[in-house]
């Protein structure tokens, strides 16, 4: 008897969490833009908000676009579900809000999202929550920096903006012999390019707004569980999910999901109190990115290998940084961990003064000068000046950024026209 | 909660209500390799409607520790050891796949305290392919993408799973990897081993209800039907669109069919 066959990556990507309309014939996933769903009966009614039956209650909570989305993420990834949020920060602020309060510890790697490293530095530690930073590439520093009080790992799968690779299977080892899980955020790599938990991560959340969607139209996040973290077998360091919560009825949750007591905490309590849910539509617009992702994502790589190849070749450029090339500290790690390739983002330093920077970006007429990644049309921007402007400059050499590096997100145009465009930019550049 | 049968500690949900055996009890036994869990939606509704619930998790699933018993009919002895030792005089079983033999042989064994009978993604002969009963015993991670491949009806429930965000088959995959060693074996091995289905079927005395799915792999139509009718009066609800993991794909329509069937 051969062993039955599951659906590809690809098509999943297409058809997972959804079948078409059986009323209205609708092949595409309906926008069920309401705020709230007719219960049938008083009893129903009673069913629905104390998890006796499945459904829907109030979008705030959960809405059927939604959900096919979350459920498309989660085949995609490999977890057991997902939740979609307002924002990418909003998911990263659900894990942690989910697993922990005043007076817990979180390892995070220096190399992060300005807004993600903001909202530990600074925000979540005036609510108590601490964090301590390491190198992402010094497993000594991961394991040094535990505490009994350490509720989580946290890093990115590709650091921002040097394109650091974690070494999740490692960081993950520390996590689990020291008995809390590890979080990535998967934003830069997708699951087209890495399937966190299928090297040992517990829990991931992408900034949806980016490759996910994909044509920079609409903001949203999605956490994601893997269910392999077993949160009973802990000690007691994760009350909030093994414990009775008089907040829902003395529910413990990990005694009502064997596998996703994470996620039921993090929906039932994070998106009821904290409310920062997607719109369903900003999901149905993420679910068209989705369905795309594998034949943007290839397009993604192979011009960023066409725009790497020329700007490590280019006298104006004093050093690239992108994991596949040999020089990159991970290299060898990303040739592991990323065999389709290592992203579409990539930063460059240009030889020359922070003028010489200026000069680059006005003279660009493609890439756009903005804040974001993971658009159809490629980007650019100064991290030193924006993503990162509340670092000083030790923290922004620590997390590899100077003042002259240009970061860089490949779209899908015409390679040859990206790299006519950079030419004008170097050359404008050189002029001062 | 905590409860020890014969002296062994074992673990049972009782649907987030504490469990009070004055109330009409309902048991709900899970299938092989998996837990309590697979339970959660119905035995919820019926702990908060009346009912004293009881979902165990087996032995050597979950959080009982094990090792797993070896026959339906030991678990069938187990399960009328739990009501036993939870004061129970009177119980409705619902069983799902392997769940539902042992609540059969439970019935049998209960007599009279039997006070109804559901079997869910049930049949007889429940045999197991060599190759996946091979591939438990040698390569339980082949064994698990097998299952899981046939126990899902489709990729999808409309308009999405009825468990918002919830992916069935993800969790359904995790669920058996949770299990111990061994575990999958010992139960698909006792399910291919059970022979006293028709017999068992004649011995019932309680009303008896079959759930049933148009699109279960494990369990198909055909052999449910004709199992159904070795009891006497057995009603059959048939469900369309769901595999074998019924539970979840067709929450709600199991737990109707079980309202029903029990008065609830």
């Amino acid at each position: 008897m051969a062993e039955p066959k599951t659906r590809s990556f690809d098509t999943l990507a297409l058809h997972a969490g959804q079948r078409p309309d059986p009323v209205t014939g609708a092949r595409a996933v309906p926008i069920y833009l309401t705020t709230s769903f007719v219960f049938k009966d008083a009893d129903h009614a009673a069913a629905l908000f104390n998890m006796e039956r499945a459904g829907h209650v109030y979008s705030r909570i959960s809405n059927p676009t939604n959900a096919v989305l979350e459920e498309r993420i989660a085949a995609l990834e490999g977890g057991v579900g997902a939740i979609a949020t307002a924002s990418g920060q909003a998911a990263l602020h659900l894990a942690i809000a989910t697993l922990m309060g005043s007076g817990s510890h979180i390892v995070a790697s220096r190399a992060l999202y300005g807004g993600s490293h903001n909202l530990l530095d600074y925000t979540l530690r005036r609510f108590g929550i601490e964090t301590t930073f390491v190198s992402p590439r010094d497993i000594d520093a991961w394991r040094a920096a535990l505490r009994p009080s350490t509720r989580l790992l946290f890093g990115e799968t590709l650091g921002n903006p040097g394109l650091d690779v974690l070494d999740i299977p490692r960081v993950a080892a520390i996590a689990h012999e020291h008995g809390v899980p590890l979080l990535v955020d998967s934003t830069f790599t997708t699951p087209w390019l890495l399937r966190p938990f299928e090297h040992g991560a517990d829990l991931l959340y992408h900034s949806a707004t980016k490759f996910l969607g994909g044509h920079g139209t609409v903001i949203g996040g999605l956490l994601v569980d893997g269910g392999t973290f077993d949160w009973e077998a802990c000690g007691g360091k994760f009350p909030e999910l093994t414990e009775p919560y008089a907040g829902f009825h003395g529910m413990d949750f990990s005694e009502e999901s064997t596998v996703a007591a994470f996620l039921l905490r993090a929906r039932r309590e994070g998106l009821r109190d904290f409310g920062a849910c997607m719109s369903p539509h900003n999901a149905f617009h993420i679910l068209q990115g989705v369905e795309t992702l594998p034949v943007r994502m290839e397009r993604h790589v192979a011009n960023t290998r066409r725009v790497v190849e020329f700007l490590a070749a280019h006298p104006a450029v004093a050093g690239v940084a992108h994991p596949e090339l040999p020089g990159h500290p991970d290299h060898e790690l990303a040739q592991r961990l990323l065999p389709r390739g290592a992203g579409a983002v990539l930063s460059f330093d240009i030889r020359g003064d922070r003028a010489a920077g200026r000069r680059f970006l006005e003279a660009l007429r493609l890439f756009s000068h903005l804040a974001n990644v993971g658009d159809a049309k490629s980007l650019v921007i100064h991290p030193a000046s924006t993503t990162h402007f509340r670092m000083d400059t030790a923290a922004l050499r620590a997390a590899g950024i100077g003042e002259g590096t240009i970061r860089l997100s490949v779209g899908l145009e015409d390679a040859a026209d990206l790299i006519e465009d950079l030419e004008r930019g170097l050359r404008a550049a050189q002029k001062g | 909660m905590d409860i020890a049968i014969a002296g062994v500690p074992a673990w049972v949900y009782t649907g987030g209500r504490p469990f009070d055996a004055a109330l009409p009890c309902l048991v709900f036994i899970h299938g092989g390799a998996n837990d309590h869990s697979v339970w959660a939606l119905q035995s919820r509704y019926f702990a908060h409607h009346g009912f004293g619930v009881l979902a165990p998790d087996l032995p050597g699933h979950g959080r009982t520790p094990g090792p797993a018993l070896t026959t339906i009919e030991q678990a069938a002895e187990w399960i009328a050891a739990l009501l036993d030792a939870a004061g129970v005089r009177a119980a409705a079983l619902a069983g799902h796949s392997m769940g539902s033999l042992i609540a059969l042989e439970a019935a049998v064994r209960l007599g009279t305290r039997a006070t109804g009978l559901a079997l869910i993604g049930s049949s007889f002969p429940m045999s197991v392919s060599p190759e996946l009963l091979g591939a438990a015993r040698d390569d339980e991670p082949r064994a698990r993408r097998m299952i899981n491949a046939w126990a899902h009806a489709g990729y999808a429930q409309y308009p999405g799973n009825p468990g918002p965000g919830s992916w069935v088959r993800g969790a359904n995959l995790r669920l058996l990897e949770r299990q111990p060693a061994g575990t999958l074996y010992a139960d698909f091995n006792a399910c291919n081993a059970y022979a006293a289905g028709l017999h068992s079927a004649a011995a019932v005395r309680c009303p008896t209800l079959f759930v049933l799915s148009s699109g279960d792999a494990m369990t198909p139509l055909r052999g449910a039907r004709a199992f159904a009718q070795a009891f006497a009066g057995a009603r059959v609800v048939e469900i369309s669109g769901s595999g074998h993991a019924l539970m979840a794909e067709a929450p709600d329509d199991v737990l109707d069919a079980l309202r029903k069937h029990l008065g609830a």
